[in-house]
């Protein structure tokens, strides 16, 4: 054992154990909750970047479909209008607001009153609390939508997470909330569905609560783009991605100049770094 | 290594100044004019970059502190406002908890490069103790910063560990009470743990203070661990390794700025964007990926209080290094056993990491019980046998004649390609 040159032998070791690696793993893998698919999106890898005509039908989809059960406590009306989102327009974002009632106060009697939203107030709850939120809900709390996407997460297993690390695939929750939109069906016949439980084969255990939530046309297009389910699940991921890292646009932008300047000052201290080590041997 | 200063006042006013405080002195000594071996690669940069780890995670986290509120009720809706209404909030947040793992990214390659160096022995003990007790300390502070945020992990991470105390024998529960400030994790924790959080970097801060004069006072060990014995051994650190280590921080830096910019949530746990809820138990709780050899040595120990001491083993060890490595030869480049040894050690290393992110059941555990064992195996059986059955191979006689011989094997190697 002794006789292999270093080389070799670290070699060897590190194969043997990427290799037992690997096989552990995918024979642990095999659970029975179906491996999600990435998914197509336009923010992601190093150049990605919203689509703003997909933020807004997605925006449209939440407000028409999720909003009924799902909060947004974190994300504020005026965001919509900003750098990097769904490019409404401040005029536009103010009658948006204005469409929803916030309860307010207390005013100088003591009293809460009503009053339209303002661009500044924060995507109003469906909820006044999360015990009512269960109680409409069988029990089950219906997550906010604020930072949904990053909060959520696929099994990437070996090699996959280690490569994730360089390659910038950062869409592992949006991949899985777009799957689960469409991972309704049928159980299967051996399957035993608890009451009030619906079948979807991305669910961890395959029983989740909430009912398939989108179905063809359940939302009219103001853009005419057909509402089927996967454009629908799409698009409301997408809303959702940028809800949760509504500055990704500026980071991935900033990212790129940052590079440049550290690549270049990289160069240019590298050659100092030659010029000066070259007065003496070494 | 007590040196003669070599620092000439050439104003009137610096000569009145160092007569009254010697500080321009001091930094010329120790930055400018300080003799260093003039053989040091590249993993000895290092240094350098952690004390930049450092002071990024001190400057990010002040401002950082400025935004945020240490409350059960207000943290995580705190550390969101940061994210989206504080200016550049989300940039300040991502370089200080992506600059967390390149702390340790960085601190594990100094670590490593000083086991590989065989920088812990004499006369360096008192150096190693030091950045031991500094990366105690790191461990500590990065641990409570992850509470902060106050997700399911934070929530979850910190029942696990501060339950570890509840082993000691009689006193535990008492202990891990007085630790919680109640009878759970709770606000009193966290309020606690922001306050010892925002501490411990300014201890931490202290102790390389300590590191860096033991350093100064020993001088830099290098690859061939020949120590120096004459002047040519060594080079001025201004300008030689000012800008080596500065070309090293930028490569490393265009690292931290790919995570920050491209991929700052890929380092952390997603279950962390969903708010602490001592109801609902993850499906697996993990530390943070830095710490995941020693949740896989934990967790190797069927009984929880073996865990737990065997744990504060695998680091307390670190301690009697210098004194278990019976090799009077510092370098690995001339111990060809070790230099082995050496590799199976960090392949072990990266696979109790690995172990430490699965679930402790069938191959898994088996496979962590052997690493454990092996971890220890390699500081209590191989180290110190190893230094009295090894043949060294010759040692240089001086850094000089190292560096001398190296070129002259290049330059001959550049000829026969050449011909």
């Amino acid at each position: 054992m002794f006789k292999l040159s270093g080389y070799n032998f670290k070699f060897c070791i590190l194969f043997q154990i990427i290799f037992v690696l690997f096989f552990s793993i995918s024979a642990f893998a095999a659970g029975e909750q179906k491996r999600v698919q990435k998914h197509d999106w336009t923010f992601a890898g190093i150049f990605g970047h919203y689509d703003d005509a997909q933020l807004q039908r997605g925006f449209q989809v939440y407000r028409e479909v999720c909003s009924s059960c799902h909060s947004m406590n974190y994300v504020y009306y005026r965001n919509l209008a900003e750098e990097g989102g769904p490019g409404f327009t401040v005029e536009e974002v103010k009658v948006i607001a204005s469409e929803d009632m916030i309860i307010d106060g207390p005013d100088d009697y003591g009293e809460m009153f009503e009053r339209p939203g303002k661009p500044s107030d924060t995507f109003v709850s469906p909820y006044a609390n999360q015990n009512e939120a269960r109680a409409s809900n069988g029990g089950a709390y219906p997550p906010d939508f604020s930072v949904l996407a990053k909060a959520r997460s696929t099994l990437r297993g070996f090699p996959w997470w280690f490569v994730d690390l360089f390659t910038g695939y950062q869409e592992q929750g949006v991949d899985y909330i777009y799957a689960l939109l469409n991972g309704y069906s049928e159980p299967p016949d051996d399957f035993i569905l608890q009451s009030g439980m619906h079948y979807n084969e991305y669910y961890p255990g395959n029983q989740i609560a909430m009912g398939q939530p989108l179905y063809e046309e359940s939302v009219e297009y103001a853009d005419g783009t057909a509402a089927s389910v996967e454009q629908m699940a799409e698009d409301v991921s997408a809303f959702m991605m940028w809800a949760a890292e509504p500055k990704l646009e500026i980071r991935k932008q900033m990212g790129f100049k940052v590079a440049i300047f550290l690549f270049v000052l990289a160069g240019l201290l590298y050659y100092s770094k030659k010029k000066i080590w070259a007065r003496i041997e070494h | 290594m007590s040196k003669e200063s070599t620092y000439i006042p050439k104003s009137g006013f610096s000569k009145w100044f160092d007569q009254r405080l010697p500080l321009p002195r001091m930094l010329h000594d120790n930055i400018n004019a300080f003799p260093t071996p003039r053989n040091l690669n590249y993993w000895y940069t290092f240094g350098g970059i952690l004390t930049f780890c450092l002071v990024t995670q001190i400057v990010t986290g002040i401002v950082l502190a400025m935004h945020y509120t240490a409350d059960a009720g207000l943290a995580f809706a705190s550390v969101e406002h940061i994210m989206r209404n504080v200016n550049y909030g989300w940039l300040i947040r991502y370089i200080h908890a992506v600059g967390a793992s390149m702390f340790f990214l960085a601190v594990y390659v100094h670590i490593f490069r000083g086991l590989y160096y065989g920088s812990y022995k004499a006369p360096r003990e008192i150096l190693w103790i030091l950045g031991v007790v500094i990366y105690l300390l790191m461990v500590i502070t990065a641990f409570m910063g992850y509470v902060l945020p106050w997700g399911q992990m934070s929530f979850w991470g910190a029942t696990v560990i501060t339950n570890l105390f509840s082993v000691i024998p009689v006193v535990g529960t008492t202990i891990t009470e007085w630790l919680w400030g109640g009878f759970a994790v709770d606000n009193a924790t966290l309020k606690r743990f922001f306050s010892l959080h925002y501490l411990m970097p300014f201890m931490i801060f202290g102790v390389v203070i300590l590191h860096i004069w033991s350093l100064h006072v020993t001088g830099n060990n290098n690859p061939v661990g020949v120590s120096v014995k004459e002047k040519q051994d060594t080079v001025p650190f201004a300008p030689y390794y000012t800008v080596k280590d500065a070309f090293s921080l930028v490569c490393f830096l265009i690292l931290f700025a790919w995570f920050i910019f491209f991929n700052p949530n890929i380092l952390g746990h997603t279950d962390n964007y969903i708010m602490a809820d001592p109801l609902v138990t993850p499906a697996h709780i993990v530390p943070e990926w830095y710490l995941l050899p020693f949740y896989a040595i934990l967790r190797a120990i069927p009984s929880k209080l073996g865990g737990v001491l065997v744990m504060g083993a695998a680091i307390a060890i670190l301690f009697i290094l210098p004194w278990l490595d019976t090799s009077k030869v510092r370098s690995a480049t001339f111990r060809p056993l070790y230099k082995q040894f050496y590799w199976i050690f960090v392949v072990n290393c990266i696979a109790l990491g690995y172990l430490g992110s699965q679930n402790p059941e069938g191959l898994f555990l088996v496979a962590s019980r052997i690493c454990t064992a092996y971890y220890f195996i390699h500081f209590l059986l191989v180290l110190p046998i190893l230094g009295l059955v090894e043949k060294p191979k010759p040692i240089p006689e001086s850094i000089t004649k190292a560096v001398l011989e190296k070129m002259e094997i290049r330059n001959m190697k550049e000829k026969s390609a050449e011909a």
